[in-house]
């Protein structure tokens, strides 16, 4: 076939921008290939493994089943949107490496967004609820003790509680 | 990059029908979660596809004039979990889908492609099969409604003419009124996990809540298609609910099913669980609806 191409109207990180896409590149493709957002990582690409999770208008999508076009004026974000100008660390990103959430490091920038997707609906979960919410993500280092700890540590923070663990 | 002949964008459900004529090759795709991972296996690839998950005009839960629950075939499955008229009407059918794959897979995967698939293992099928859903379906000749169990006509088929989208599925007015369900999964893992066996039961009781007026079960993955279970909704209307009544009802949905070995799970083990979990299926049931086992 021809290649096909779209013009990609989206915000991504707080920024509107826009590029000419190849219809038949996932969103994976497009935001590691045209915007160097190499944070949202290849793994499975299949929609299993959580490595490529991104927030797409709030909600944690895996981008690698998600086709590039459909990002059409939509918010997009990734765990390069959540640095400060200055350079320092959310208080999710402070609370993995703090806990040792991470070890190889790439499910992490994953997991971060879907903690970032549990965390804004400010609710006070319990263990079993933060482990289905979890759940979408692969993780073969850390056996998910510390990463659930992290989410914790955050939450319980933000809710102005005292940690429970 | 994935292995697609041609992409073709639907805006609107007119222009989806007009793109189903113009490309009758070309398969659907939703939200993509099972096609797209088709085509990066080879299994779709080098196929033309046409996406209708731009159109947002079908995605939402609302009542309809006739106070149907009308679900928008786009609407994700953890919309539908979080929306309160399901919640209010339909709750069983917010938790079944609330146990398809993972957070992320929830929020892309739509009521409309899992019921369009065909397959008997979908969340979402034997619920809507136990609720008497209809399908709505929109071509160029206009709206057909179907029930979704003349929808289903084998595995991976359904009834879907070539100039044809699914666009809602409604659940009646007299299916949700005064009903409530239960709907357990068999799965090897909770998470990323397709049932070995999925069984909904939902209940209307008496006012005195002493006898079960209409009960109706269905499987799903106990046979090529969902399925409902005539002998056993036989044995339980107008049964009075009873721990003894829920065996007896539970042993003759063997009557009804028919499922296969496969490296799953075995048939003999999937008819020992189909009975298990129809007797505890229909206690919950009963338990929601205000009545008590005796």
């Amino acid at each position: 076939m021809s290649v096909q191409y779209k013009l990609i109207h989206c915000n991504i990180n707080g920024k509107e921008v826009e590029k000419m896409v190849d219809v038949r590149a996932s969103l994976t493709d497009m935001l590691r290939n045209e915007y160097r957002l190499t944070s949202v990582k290849k793994g499975c690409e299949v929609g299993e493994c959580g490595a490529c999770n991104v927030l797409i208008n709030g909600e944690a999508f895996n981008s690698c089943i998600y086709l590039a076009v459909w990002a059409e004026g939509k918010k997009i974000e990734t765990l390069e949107g959540l640095l400060s100008p200055d350079g320092s660390l959310s208080d999710v990103q402070q609370a993995f490496v703090e806990e040792s959430a991470i070890q190889c490091g790439f499910c992490t920038p994953g997991f971060i967004m879907t903690t970032v997707e549990i965390l804004n609906a400010k609710k006070l979960y319990t263990d079993e609820e933060l482990r289905k919410l979890l759940s979408g993500h692969l993780c073969r280092c850390t056996g998910y003790e510390n990463i659930l700890r992290a989410v914790k540590k955050v939450m319980y923070r933000r809710l102005g509680k005292e940690i429970d663990f | 990059m994935y292995d697609m002949k041609a992409l073709y964008e639907a805006q609107s459900v007119e222009d989806a029908i007009r793109l189903r004529i113009e490309h009758p090759e070309a398969q659907i795709i939703a939200g993509g979660s099972d096609v797209l991972v088709q085509m990066r296996e080879g299994k779709r690839a080098g196929k033309e596809l046409i996406s209708i998950y731009m159109i947002d005009d079908m995605r939402g839960v609302s009542l309809d004039e006739e106070e149907n629950l009308r679900i928008g075939s786009l609407t994700s499955f953890s919309h539908i979990t979080r929306d309160p008229l399901i919640q209010k009407y339909c709750n069983v059918l917010g938790e079944a889908v609330d146990q398809v794959g993972s957070p992320q897979i929830r929020n892309i995967g739509t009521i409309g492609g899992n019921t369009c698939n065909g397959v008997t293992s979908a969340d979402s099928a034997s619920t809507l099969h136990a609720w008497e859903a209809i399908v709505e379906l929109t071509g160029s000749k206009g709206v057909r409604r179907v029930p979704i169990k003349d929808f289903y006509i084998k595995a991976g088929t359904v009834d879907i003419a070539p100039d044809e989208i699914q666009t809602a599925i409604l659940i009646p007015k007299t299916s949700y009124e005064n009903t409530y369900g239960h709907y357990i999964k068999y799965g090897l893992r909770n998470a990323m996990e397709i049932a070995t066996l999925g069984c909904s039961v939902n209940v209307r009781l008496s006012t005195d809540k002493k006898t079960i007026d209409r009960c109706r079960i269905a499987y799903g993955v106990a046979g090529p298609v969902p399925m409902r279970c005539p002998s056993a909704e036989a044995v339980a209307n107008g049964a009075e609910p009873t721990k003894e009544l829920a065996k007896k009802f539970s042993h003759a949905v063997i009557d009804d099913i028919n499922p296969r070995d496969s490296w799953r799970a075995s048939k003999a083990f999937r008819q020992h669980i189909a009975v298990e979990m129809a007797e505890r299926a229909l206690e919950k049931a009963v338990e929601l609806a205000g009545g008590e086992m005796k």
